[in-house]
């Protein structure tokens, strides 16, 4: 019996797939194997707990976890790294919970705080280099750690509520479809909960529009002085928070 | 074709204990008396972010060993390349005073368990075992360091004992070891191997770290936790160790239910004594 066939059964016994591990041990081995078969599962839940922390606090211990094992059975594992094992718990949350939207929205931003954590290093644009930039053809370029998710819920006012250790408020869908900004700046992981504008012309920045075009944009929409007024205080935001790396 | 035996890893000895967060404060804030300290490779194989600073840091101030999780050099359809990308780029970026990993396999077929899964000792995964480590080597530019695992199960088609296996792989591969104490005596209550009859047949002079650590009881079956201090007969089967292989690298893993720096040192004390007076009995 080969090696690769021996260690295809072997995980195909740990993912509950169809495999024929007894071929290959002997039949004292049932308790050594359950040891491997529970240690498989306890750490990926761990891993989802680490993660998700906000997450499993709303949901609880015994409904976190068995979404977690839904989660495994559905994505078993297959990177080196444990680190970002999870990415899409928020799609198995949401189909899990598809009246309970928060949850889902909570696992994302979870996810997208601990990859932020550990992503790419970037400094935030030297303010001091502002003076110089041609702003008719300037470019914004972002740190890459920015990732922005669809809320429909009040999930990073109950995701904070959880965070500073109070009660968090009734979850509740938003008037406005809005949406969340995950970044670091420095070491520190931060979020802001946004409105579907900024969302937009954020996304249209990131996409690699000029400055210009979306001041034009934003003119288009609400008119010369309100236009420019909302590009400028997006800017200083954007500034402000670290959010801009460079601008070209 | 051979591939050429990587260079000499210099012996090391000292008293280190395994880098966690929760002692990051105090290993920046004031002076720790550990010789050297272990981290997870793979816990900082990341782009950036406060990790790899915390760990920049701590390196300012004192060697460094890598120990990794996840090479799987026991896995028949070979090693993953940019795990190997990423483990080079960290050592080339720490300088460790060594890369370290397990005598296990981890995933198969683009399945990943996360967990050292055991080996039978067979031919066969001599040669898959050797073959991954040579090009790890070869890749890293160095000799790396495998430990000898816990075990729950063994295979009936085994054909030799794991430390023959072990002497075996270091002879053929040029790698080095890093003898897991506490393994040793829970793989051995396990399958009723002779604990010193395995330390009797390792190579001593390919040794270059030893681990303790504490594990925990399961039904028949003990099991490696690293969440608990480390129990008298690992401390004695430590004690044998120190007699027949002289002073080595040593350091106390705790990985679960991990207490307050200070409470490790104390237990790493008992290391440093039980070490010294095995050295000053053997010489």
């Amino acid at each position: 019996m080969s090696l690769a066939l021996l260690q295809r059964d072997f995980c195909g016994w740990l993912a509950d797939a169809p495999n024929q591990i007894t071929h290959h041990v002997a039949e004292t081995a049932e308790e050594g194997l359950a040891v491997y078969h529970h240690a498989y599962r306890a750490q990926l839940i761990d891993c989802l707990r680490d993660t998700h922390e906000k997450c499993a606090a709303w949901l609880g211990e015994e409904a976190f976890e068995a979404a977690a094992l839904h989660h495994i059975a559905l994505h078993p594992p297959k990177s080196w790294t444990l680190g970002r094992y999870g990415h899409n718990f928020a799609a198995s949350l949401s189909a899990l919970y598809p009246d309970d939207r928060e949850v889902a929205e909570l696992a994302w931003l979870d996810s997208a705080l601990r990859q932020a954590f550990d992503g790419a290093n970037a400094s935030p644009v030297d303010l001091a280099t502002l003076a110089d930039i041609d702003w008719d053809a300037a470019v914004l370029r972002f740190v890459p750690t920015l990732t922005i998710g669809k809320a429909l819920t009040n999930s990073g006012a109950i995701w904070s509520a959880i965070a500073e250790g109070n009660t968090p408020p009734p979850a509740q869908i938003l008037p406005q479809v809005g949406a969340l900004l995950v970044w670091r700046h420095e070491l520190s992981p931060h979020f802001r909960s946004i409105e579907e504008r900024e969302r937009a012309i954020l996304s249209l920045a990131l996409a690699g529009l000029p400055f210009s075009a979306l001041c034009t944009q934003l003119v288009d929409e609400l008119g010369e002085e309100d236009g420019a007024a909302t590009a400028a205080d997006l800017l200083r935001t954007w500034l402000s928070d670290g959010l801009i790396s460079h601008i070209a | 074709m051979v591939s050429p035996l990587p260079d000499p890893i210099a012996p090391f000895t000292g008293f280190g204990l395994g880098l966690r967060p929760q002692h990051y404060d105090d290993f920046l804030t004031r002076p720790v008396p550990l010789d050297f300290v272990e981290v997870i490779s793979e816990n900082f194989m990341i782009d950036g972010g406060r990790p790899l600073v915390m760990l920049e840091r701590v390196r300012e101030r004192c060697p460094v060993a890598l120990h990794g999780v996840s090479m799987s050099i026991g896995s028949a359809d070979g090693l993953d390349e940019e795990h190997l990308r990423r483990l080079c780029s960290l050592a080339d970026r720490i300088d460790p005073l060594w890369v370290s990993d397990h005598l296990c396999w981890t995933g198969f077929g683009g399945f990943n368990s996360h967990d050292l899964l055991p080996l039978p000792y067979t031919d066969e995964a001599m040669d898959v075992v050797c073959a991954n480590i040579h090009h790890a080597q070869e890749a890293l530019g160095r000799a790396l360091v495998i430990e000898n695992p816990s075990s729950y199960l063994t295979f009936p088609e085994s054909n030799r004992t794991e430390w023959e296996f072990i002497a075996e792989m270091a002879a053929r591969t040029g790698c080095y070891l890093l003898l897991d104490v506490n393994n040793i005596f829970v793989s051995a209550t396990n399958h009723g191997f002779d604990p010193i009859a395995y330390l009797d047949g390792i190579p001593g002079d390919r040794i270059r770290q030893m681990h303790l650590a504490g594990h925990s009881h399961g039904k028949t079956l003990l099991i490696d936790t690293h969440d608990a201090p480390v129990p008298d007969p690992v401390w004695s089967l430590y004690a044998e160790a120190c007699a027949r292989f002289g002073p080595t690298a040593t350091m106390i893993e705790r990985d679960d239910h991990i207490p307050p720096l200070d409470d490790l040192l104390v237990e790493l004390a008992i290391a440093r004594e039980i070490a010294g007076v095995r050295h000053a009995v053997a010489a």
